[in-house]
């Protein structure tokens, strides 16, 4: 089975929310509380154990390349978020039950039969993606409608999304057709379009991501981390200051009794 | 568009992505405006003004489609010398008649000659009728230079001479090289290889001028050759699935299906005589009697015959104006006894409120079919004049009827979308409980009133116990078939009971039957044709085979004039619909929508009747002389060109003219309906503007229920600019209370650049954006926006001005008892101070029963 996954292209984004509201419904999640952000009109706020689809509304002093307003320098960046299926996903090296497990489709999926909701997922995810869900402990996030998949549909937000802002399909073609996407920006002097966690290349923390984004401004402008790392990715340089840290203070424990005893 | 219209916005983005420069011209900075190339913050309600700078540039800089617009509409024809402009008589057209308070359009007419409107007005207001006058096809006189005084074209330039950038500037708040790019970009775009399209919602149309916004569009559309061409075209965009469909099988008071007038007690006292004054001499209307009479059949069978004028004498007949606001007002003065809302809550989506309240609680019974327990159904036990304690429960008489409704995936039945494309959809879950379909209601009601009156001699009782009501039903439920219906309104003929074809198939001699002659084809061949899901990659690009169009499955309207006179394509590039001289016959992508068989070189003879009246390069068929109409020498009932009026509350003077307001807009004096000062009330010195959001449907009945979109908008809230948070304390997230004199409501502050001030003429202007979705029932509750809103309406359509009114802002919540006019206090009521909103000459209007000061409520007119 090839790979699959998403290509955002957050320049054709309407912020119309289908993609939130037909995963949802898919999946039968519950609403994440009734309550007004004042941020935009972003009121979901964040991904979270019930919103595996959240769109991001960025009101930015900035103008947009190309577009013209009477407001002067204002824009409006549309973001639909979602799970990035890592290519080495911190999750899933995290979990110690064996729940989280790399599909057939080269998604990254929690069996909720198996998870224990230990969390220890939630803080190894460098998008802060997954989450536990207060009611049930367990820890959910998007599964790349894996039923779907299943049944040869594709998932139901990128079905849902009225402009093609969520492109869903085998991975390569979709690299080639953001490729295509993003020269054909560049050509057109949006010069700040770049592609995110296209390849292992440009985010080796994560090794590429199999849902990846076309953005036009810094990555913490749309809460993304600039530069994400698996957590296990440290382990090695992790353990090895560890074992210095080690070494150094026996050699300080042992130099300071040597010198006392001078003393 | 994108905000509520997100999946036909899926074209404009395809659009764009092959090269489309995409424009939004919008009070606020919205969804639509993150993916244009140009957007233009402009003053609400100043849009004339901003369409006229347009025409104006498109005059000035010679940049119209000559060719066109010399022979596809009336601009060389010579309008009559009586008439005068809004330039000659200070912002008033000639033919004001100040005793009834109404124009007079004789003065209007072409010279010579009248022709009738092809919708609109057909009657004088005077009460007099149109088509007993207008014998004449069109136009008699014209000067083909253009340069006559009196021709069209000469009266639309100077009329539209002074909208200058400059003026747009002033009265638009638009600078006026933003507003030149627009107007560059518009001409570049238009021509013989390039059309440009207008889409509108109700941002365009609620205003007390809103038929004249969409007429600027039209004017413009016409002179740059944008209209029956690809790409062209000015879009209705509709707020429900199924709006479009409910004009053309009308919910409206005035007309019957396929866009018949609806009788008229004085006028139309025989069938012969309805025919006489809502027919037409010339143009498509000329076939007039073959679809009343094949209405009539399909309504009353046989026992509409020709001896008894088809049972015309059946129908009920409009004793006056009877449209939304015209009755609400006169229920809340007692007058009405009984109420139906189907899957409407005016309380929470129409304007004022509170006044839709106090009228309901005068009816002896209100039937509410809805999904759920809407405001409306609860006006008796939970709204703010009942929380403040002014009016108690147990005092209101009215007796309540709760019907749960069927979704449209719990019945079949079609949408007409916008493009008046019939879509079919069938049912996929049985409703739940008691919930039915509004055919099952419908059905039953009719059902059971014929057998409560079966037998009964009465004379007015004829008319239901003739009416055929019989479609087959199914089910434990008994659900009538959704289309056997269909099947009626395609027509079929009556010997043999074999549907019609086409509409041209009709007859006037009893032999058909015909719902609605405009579905007409619908049902060909018996095939429910709106069911056709052919994929459009399995098909050419019109996509013919997917649903179906009416009429006659023509997906763009006068497309005759995709082709130049002699009925060759424009361009290459535009080529749509031709004529093919070696087969004799228009052909093309599309269904050609003109006499399939007539030459572009046909000229009418002098004797010509009926259909034959329309030339070979006449597109606009529907028109008594087969023209696009940059001037409308009748029709309207507020003049024959757009003026910019502003708004009944507005935050500046009329620039323009002395004559503040459209002059002919309905108002309603009433204690209960309080205006604000014309212009400048210091009391309430912001502009109000209300509109949807993606996440919620109209007054929330389908939407506030569900958790899913009621959690990605769950409060109400106003958008404020950062100027006016700082000015008035406001803090984001915070609460803020809006008045109006109708009454006052609280709201989440949302504080953002993307509603930015204006400035009017040195004066900055703040405008406050208020969604409209919310009422005190449902999962996420708030106040609704409505309650600020007056009783003011435009004349033509009665539509009500929501999109531009004044009001104030303060921060923190409302009082606990909040205020509402019906009941509560009223604002101090403060003079005009010496502001008017008409010229002497008009500010004399009767006023009629229930406060109306608009003369069509007299009876007949």
């Amino acid at each position: 089975m090839a790979a699959v996954g998403f290509f955002t292209d957050t320049t054709i984004c309407i912020g119309c929310k289908a993609c939130e509201v037909a995963c949802k419904e898919w999946n039968q999640l519950p609403d994440d509380g009734l309550r007004f952000t004042g941020m935009s009109y972003d009121n979901t706020a964040a991904l979270g154990a019930s919103t595996w689809r959240h769109v991001s509304f960025i009101e930015r002093p900035v103008p947009l390349t190309g577009q013209e307003t009477g407001l002067g320098d204002f824009s409006w960046l549309l973001q639909s978020d979602v799970c990035k299926h890592c290519h080495r996903a911190g999750c899933l090296e995290a979990c110690p039950t064996g729940a989280i497990i790399r599909t057939e489709f080269d998604s990254v999926y929690v069996q909720p039969d198996i998870c224990n909701g230990c969390g220890y997922c939630v803080v190894s995810c460098p998008f802060g993606v997954i989450d536990r869900r207060e009611d049930d402990g367990r820890a959910w996030k998007c599964t790349l409608c894996y039923d779907r998949l299943k049944g040869g549909m594709e998932p139901a937000c990128a079905k849902a999304c009225p402009t093609d802002s969520i492109q869903f399909g085998d991975l390569d073609e979709l690299k080639d057709r953001a490729r295509g996407r993003l020269e054909r920006l560049h050509r057109h002097g949006v010069t700040e379009a770049y592609l995110y966690g296209a390849d292992a290349a440009g985010q080796p923390g994560t090794e590429g991501l199999n849902a990846f984004f076309l953005l036009l401004d810094k990555p913490e402008v749309y809460n993304l981390p600039p530069d994400p790392v698996a957590p296990a990715m440290e382990a090695k340089p992790a353990w090895t200051s560890m074992a210095f840290a080690v070494l150094g203070m026996a050699a300080a424990a042992v130099g300071a009794v040597l010198m006392g005893r001078e003393s | 568009m994108a905000e509520c219209h997100p999946v036909g916005f899926r074209w404009v983005m395809a659009a764009k992505s092959r090269g489309a420069k995409v424009i939004h011209v919008d009070p606020r900075f919205t969804r639509t405006s993150a993916v244009a190339d140009l957007h233009v913050p402009i003053r609400a309600g100043s849009d004339i003004a901003f369409l006229g700078g347009l025409i104006r540039h498109v005059i000035e800089t010679e940049r119209y489609f000559l060719e066109y617009v010399l022979h596809y509409t009336n601009a060389p024809a010579l309008i009559c010398e009586d008439f005068k402009d809004t330039e000659d008589l200070d912002g008033l057209f000639s033919g004001w008649n100040e005793k009834d308070g109404q124009y007079d359009p004789a003065s209007w007419a072409y010279e010579g000659t009248d022709v009738g409107p092809a919708a609109g007005n057909r009657e004088h207001f005077t009460g007099q009728p149109y088509s007993e006058r207008g014998t004449q096809s069109g136009a008699e006189r014209f000067d083909f230079t253009l340069q006559h005084p009196r021709c069209v074209f000469q009266i639309v330039k100077r009329h539209f001479s002074r909208y200058t950038p400059e003026l747009v500037e002033e009265v638009c708040g638009v600078p006026r090289e933003l507003f030149l790019q627009v107007a560059e970009a518009v001409c570049a775009n238009s021509g013989r290889e390039r059309t440009t399209a207008f889409c509108y919602a109700v941002g365009w149309t609620q205003h007390s001028t809103g038929v004249q916004y969409i007429r600027s569009a039209s004017i413009l559309q016409l002179l740059l050759g944008n209209v029956g061409r690809p790409g062209g075209g000015i879009m209705a965009l509709r707020g429900h699935a199924s709006i479009q469909g409910s004009t053309d099988i009308p919910t409206l008071y005035d007309i019957l299906p396929g866009y018949l007038p609806m009788p008229k007690d004085k006028h139309d006292t025989s069938f012969e005589q309805y025919v006489k004054l809502n027919g037409s001499p010339s143009g498509w209307w000329s076939e007039f009697p073959k679809y009343a009479v094949s209405l009539l059949k399909a309504w009353f069978g046989a026992a509409a015959t020709k001896e008894n004028g088809w049972r015309f004498d059946d129908l009920p007949r409009l004793s006056g104006d009877h449209s939304h606001m015209t009755t609400v007002s006169a229920m809340a003065d007692g007058e009405v006894k009984g109420y139906f809302l189907m899957g409407e809550n005016p309380t929470v989506g129409s304007m004022h409120g509170a006044l839709h309240r106090k009228a309901m609680r005068k009816l002896d019974w209100l039937v509410v079919r809805d999904f759920a327990l809407t405001e409306s159904a609860e006006f008796w036990r939970d709204a703010p004049e009942i929380e403040r304690g002014e009016v108690r429960p147990e005092d209101v008489p009215t007796e309540v009827f709760f019907f749960p409704a069927a979704t449209h995936t719990e019945k079949d039945g079609s949408f007409t979308n916008t493009q008046r494309l019939l879509q079919w959809h069938h049912k996929a879950v049985e409703p739940p409980g008691d919930c039915r379909s509004e055919l099952h209601f419908t059905y039953h009601l009719g059902r059971r009133l014929k057998e409560l009156y079966a037998g009964s001699m009465e004379p007015s009782d004829q008319g239901l116990l003739t009416l055929t009501w019989d479609y087959p039903v199914s089910g434990e439920s008994e659900e009538p078939s959704a289309e056997a219906v269909l099947q009626e309104i395609n027509g079929f003929r009556v010997a043999d009971r074999q549907p019609v074809g086409q509409f041209t198939d009709l007859k006037d001699d009893g032999s058909t039957a015909c719902g609605c002659w405009i579905y007409c084809g619908s049902y060909a061949k018996g095939v429910n044709q709106t069911a056709r899901r052919k994929p459009g990659r399995e098909q050419p690009c019109v996509a013919l085979e997917w649903g179906w169009a009416w009429p006659a499955n023509r997906h763009m309207l006068y497309n005759r004039a995709s082709a130049d006179p002699e009925g060759r394509p424009w361009s290459e590039r535009k080529r749509y619909v031709w004529w093919d001289e070696e087969k004799k016959h228009w052909t093309g992508h599309d269904t050609p929508d003109f006499i399939a068989d007539r030459p572009p070189s046909y000229r009418p003879g002098k004797d010509a009747k009926g259909i034959d009246t329309l030339a070979g390069d006449n597109p606009f068929v529907m028109q008594g002389d087969g023209l696009g109409w940059l001037y409308a020498p009748s029709g309207l009932a507020d003049g024959p060109l757009p003026t910019h009026y502003e708004p009944q509350e507005g935050v500046v003077e009329n620039f323009l003219y002395g004559q503040q307001c459209n002059p002919g807009r309905m108002e309603w004096l009433r204690r209960d309906n309080p205006y604000h000062r014309p212009w400048d009330d210091p009391r309430f010195p912001c502009l109000i503007t209300t509109y949807r959001l993606t996440e919620h449907h109209t007054a929330g009945g389908m939407s506030r229920w569900l958790t899913w979109l009621s959690e990605l908008q769950p409060e109400m809230f106003c958008e404020v600019s950062p100027q006016l948070a700082r000015e008035k304390g406001l803090t984001n997230g915070g609460w803020a209370t809006i008045t109006t004199a109708r009454g006052e409501i609280e709201a989440r502050v949302l504080v953002t650049e993307r509603i930015p001030p204006l400035r009017i003429k040195g004066r900055r202007i703040q405008q406050i954006g208020l969604p409209y979705h919310w009422g005190s029932k449902g999962r996420v509750r708030g106040d609704a926006a409505n309650e600020l809103i007056s009783f003011v309406a435009d004349p033509n359509v009665s539509i009500q001005e929501s999109k531009a009114l004044t009001g104030a802002i303060e921060a923190g919540r409302r009082s606990r008892g909040r205020r509402v006019v019906t009941s509560g206090p009223l604002v101090p009521a403060l003079s005009s101070g010496g502001h008017e909103r008409d010229l002497p000459v008009v500010g004399h209007k009767p006023v009629g029963p229930h406060g109306i000061s608009e003369s069509r409520t007299q009876e007949g007119d």
